[in-house]
């Protein structure tokens, strides 16, 4: 998993973990968390894929942009695998 | 409004709602019809009684389990980790088993614990639903529930915390912990300077609920007052 990563930008149906407001967010790997069932098959009562879980670092800035109250702020957030996209470090 | 008042100088045309003439709440009769999950509950908790998964008496245990847990135990932890740097270093690493070993019961739950210092202030929310490391801290207050507290806290957690009397210097960072799915959180408060003198046990009683959410910090132990 790349330091710098992206949430997907999805809105698909039914029970999702990835909060709204981080889709479509660059943070960095806080830590990994090892794997866990996936909610989204478990809020079901299927039975679940385990899925990789990390702690994603955003900054306010990301997050609010000019609104931010002080941008250097921070927001950790657990986001499992496969909502994940890798950002290259020399992207903008 | 005093939770007990009984010297009334207004008039019976004046009371004000929901109290009754003494000044005490009222609190409106339980008259609604049962929820569809209310009714849920009930069916399958009797199913599983009435097949013999699980007694009336299991069950009462449970809560009782579960009310019986309390701000205390983490506080304890708090303490422990202030006066025993071997112990802090476990609990960041690892604050689920270093709360097993004093004897809390964590369960299955994976806890996370993140440290003030004088440069970082950490303030945990969920804004999904009321993620909270209850074995530790018993259950959420209610304005951790609220979609007030939820929405704002990531979005101006500053603001939010002002309004809980918590002015952070600009030079400090705050990081807002979002539980959003198997890991909850539990703050390392700070250690107040002039405790230093301080036992465990007594260091406790500085270690407060909020102070362990991050919307508040520790403070020296007040004595019970009366009333309120």
């Amino acid at each position: 998993m790349a330091e710098r990563v992206r949430v997907r930008a999805l809105m698909p149906p039914g029970h999702v973990r990835a909060p709204a407001y981080l889709r479509g967010k660059t943070g960095i790997i806080e830590r990994a968390l090892g794997e866990f069932g996936n909610p989204e098959q478990l809020a079901y009562g299927l039975p679940a894929e385990r899925k990789p879980l990390y702690r994603v670092r955003f900054t306010m800035a990301e997050l609010w942009g000019d609104r931010a109250e002080r941008p250097e702020d921070t927001l950790d957030a657990e986001i499992y695998a496969h909502w994940l996209e890798e950002v290259p470090d020399h992207a903008p | 409004m005093p939770h007990d008042h009984h010297d009334h100088d207004h008039d019976h045309d004046h009371h004000h709602h929901g109290l009754s003439p003494s000044g005490h709440p009222y609190r409106q009769d339980d008259d609604a019809p049962l929820t569809y999950w209310q009714r849920m509950e009930i069916a399958v908790r009797e199913l599983l009684i009435e097949k013999g998964v699980t007694t009336a008496a299991e069950v009462a245990a449970q809560i009782d389990l579960m009310d019986s847990r309390s701000p205390a135990n983490g506080a304890a932890v708090v303490a422990r980790a202030w006066t025993d740097p071997a112990f802090k270093e476990r609990l960041l690493q690892n604050a689920g088993d270093a709360s097993r070993e004093m004897g809390f019961d964590i369960g299955p739950l994976h806890l996370i614990a993140v440290e003030n210092t004088a440069e970082t202030h950490n303030l945990i929310v969920c804004t999904l639903c009321s993620c909270y490391p209850r074995n530790l801290l018993g259950l959420p207050p209610d304005w951790y529930k609220t979609r007030a507290y939820r929405s704002r806290a990531v979005r101006e957690p500053r603001a939010v915390l002002a309004e809980f009397g918590v002015e952070l210097p600009d030079s400090t960072t705050i990081r807002v912990h979002d539980s959003t799915a198997d890991m909850r959180y539990i703050v390392l408060p700070a250690r107040p300077a002039g405790t230093e003198d301080l036992r465990e046990a007594e260091l406790a009683a500085w270690v407060t609920r909020d102070s362990m959410i991050g919307t508040g910090l520790p403070r020296a132990p007040q004595n019970a007052t009366q009333g309120g």
